[in-house]
């Protein structure tokens, strides 16, 4: 017989209010681990994508540097075209190692889904674009024959969606001539996963956009200070420059806003069940007075009673806390789902990070609140004085 | 038996106010109680019993006398012991019980027995499964209280009282919720335990009970006759 297993059953006594109130203490659990993994995972998939794109600098035709940030994370580039030329003037620059010009391209396509949708390619130089991004895989055939060829490689969600495989048709909007599929890419985790990808010059051809560029990504030499070179870039004329870094930072930043928002909600959610801790426990020392006087009239010393509901409190939080964090686990695709469904960007792969750093913080933190919230009807139990709490139940 | 002395008071008194007036609950007792003994407080109700007991069991400090318990000055000249110190002394020497039994119903007879356990195990203390045979609850191991006769009941409160070996058992009405026959159950185990040099102080209003007794004490206006 111990205080463990006495405090355990203590706690089966309403069975109802024990559950009410560990179910508290599980969606206070449940709301913080879930926070919490959702901030480490969005951070993860974050830096995953940028650190996939394969360049660190974007240049854009001037606009607005948040839309045209969205755009590219979205596979997009800017909605701006700039001339050809701003290539050879980029690579003047000792910095640059590598560049690749970018066309991308959307058109209407009325019987894509109930309403239609925007079909969008992106235009890519077969000699470069290739060695930016050599983490692709393909899943089925490869990379285009010829910068004019009509020919396409799909992203695994895009070939999906498209219901293409390597060697099949498709057809583009407002182009007579068919596109052949001529790869399928493996899955990336990247924002790639979703983009047709198509030669250059073919998307120039098909849509009239001769020397013209949406996009150039620059990958810088690793010495080369990437700060000053971006500053560099912006005495060209009329382009924007998108480093990869604040793109990181400004999204983060958003990111970080609503976190506090969301854990000003776990905080609350928090103080509500340590409130119901507070008063379940010390409704349950209320109700068992004089049985708390017959125990320190058997022997029990003011701490023994302190521990005995100390305890409960503890088994209560521990169990309440276990469940919360097993339920993020259980429910982070649903978690998941409904945030990308309300976020206007998120990265890829998975958004709610849950590993035993975060699912311990959480745990403790919440077992440390119901503990917290246990000390004061501990106390109270252990000030009982016999005498006093045994003539009481004998007036009732 | 033996007749070392266990409790010994003189002259104690407990006093309090209700309003303007002091109320003298127990004014000017002295008595000894020696282990082996069975001792039955009666009197009318409010004439001080309950409140004797509870000073005699360490569980009430008195207002002025002198209270020695197993030899040690427990109140009196200037001394009074603090709760911690008092339950010391009650872990060594005295096992309580009450009218309503105090069983924890979410715990089974046997681990019920085994509760002051949880918190202190004395020297001499009973085999659990020993004092449940000894009071004829051996069989019903594994129930709830709810399962019990109110008899059973207090079998239970009494093997709990037991369990750490107690030299004093202090039962304020052992038999006030029990009928006739619960009730002379009860009285032959108070009379074995006294046998087995327990000393056994009760507080009664059963006549039955209070004969069974080595000595009554009589007590009116707080005082003994």
């Amino acid at each position: 017989m111990t205080v463990y297993s006495i405090a355990y059953k203590n706690l089966l006594r309403k069975k109802t209010r024990t559950a009410l109130t560990a179910g508290g203490i599980m969606l206070s659990a449940w709301v913080l681990a879930t926070l919490l993994g959702f901030n480490r995972g969005y951070q993860q998939g974050l830096n995953r994508d940028i650190d996939n794109m394969g360049f660190q600098v974007l240049l854009t035709a001037k606009g607005c540097p948040y839309e045209a940030a969205t755009l590219m994370l979205k596979g997009g580039t800017g909605l701006r075209y700039m001339d050809e030329s701003i290539v050879k003037d980029v690579f003047k620059h000792p910095e640059v190692e590598k560049v690749t010009p970018m066309l991308m391209h959307g058109v209407f396509d009325p019987d894509k889904g109930e309403n239609g949708a925007i079909a969008a390619y992106l235009g890519v130089d077969p000699a470069t674009f290739p060695s930016m991004k050599p983490y692709l895989e393909f899943k089925q055939g490869g990379w285009f024959t010829d910068d004019k060829a009509y020919e396409a490689v799909l992203g695994y969600e895009a070939a999906e969606l498209e219901t293409r495989e390597a060697g099949d048709l498709m057809l583009v909007v407002g182009v007579e001539k068919p596109v052949k599929v001529v790869g399928v890419l493996k899955r990336s985790g990247t924002q790639d996963d979703g983009t047709i990808f198509m030669p250059l010059g073919a998307v120039r051809g098909m849509f009239d956009r001769k020397g013209k560029l949406t996009g150039l990504g620059i990958k810088v030499k690793k010495e080369a200070d990437i700060p000053a070179f971006e500053n560099k870039l912006y005495d060209l004329p009329d382009v924007q420059v998108v480093s990869m870094a604040q793109v990181k930072s400004t999204i983060m930043n958003l990111v970080n806003s609503a976190r506090v928002i969301a854990m000003g909600i776990a905080g609350i959610a928090l103080i509500i069940a340590m409130a119901g801790v507070i008063n379940t426990v010390l409704m349950s020392v209320m109700e068992r007075y004089a049985e708390i006087g017959i125990i320190k009239s058997m022997g029990a010393m003011p701490f023994d009673v302190f521990r005995l509901i100390w305890t409960e409190t503890a088994i209560l939080c521990g169990l309440g806390g276990a469940a919360g964090i097993g339920l993020a686990f259980v429910t982070a695709g649903l978690s998941e789902a409904a945030v990308r469904y309300f976020l206007p960007y998120a990265p890829n792969g998975a958004l709610i990070a849950l590993d035993p750093a975060i699912t311990g913080f959480a745990f403790v933190l919440i077992t440390a609140g119901g503990l917290l919230s246990g000390l004061y009807p501990a106390w109270r139990a252990a000030r009982v004085r016999p005498l006093e709490a045994i003539r009481i139940e004998g007036e009732q | 038996m033996t007749n070392d002395i266990l409790i010994s008071a003189k002259d104690l008194r407990k006093s309090y106010r209700r309003g303007a007036e002091e109320v003298r609950a127990v004014d000017g007792v002295s008595m000894d109680i020696r282990s082996g003994e069975m001792t039955a407080i009666i009197g009318p109700s409010g004439s001080g019993k309950t409140t004797l007991l509870n000073m005699l069991g360490c569980l009430d400090n008195p207002t002025s006398g002198t209270l020695r318990v197993g030899g040690e000055l427990v109140f009196g000249g200037h001394r009074e012991l603090p709760e911690g110190e008092l339950t010391l002394v009650r872990r060594r020497f005295y096992g309580y019980v009450f009218q309503k039994f105090y069983l924890v119903p979410t715990l089974t007879v046997l681990e019920n027995i085994m509760l002051p356990g949880a918190f202190y195990r004395g020297e001499g203390g009973w085999n659990p499964r020993e004092v449940m045979k000894l009071l004829g609850i051996d069989r019903r191991e594994d129930h709830l209280p709810g399962e019990l006769s109110g008899g059973e009941m207090q079998r239970v409160a009494i093997a709990r009282a037991l369990i750490n070996g107690p030299r004093v058992l202090l039962a304020d009405e052992p038999t006030g919720n029990l009928d006739s026959r619960r009730s002379e159950e009860i009285k032959e185990i108070l009379k074995g335990l006294a046998s087995r040099g327990v000393a056994v102080l009760m507080v009664t209003h059963n006549p039955e009970l209070a004969r069974a007794a080595d000595r009554v004490l009589e007590i009116r206006d707080g005082r003994t006759h």
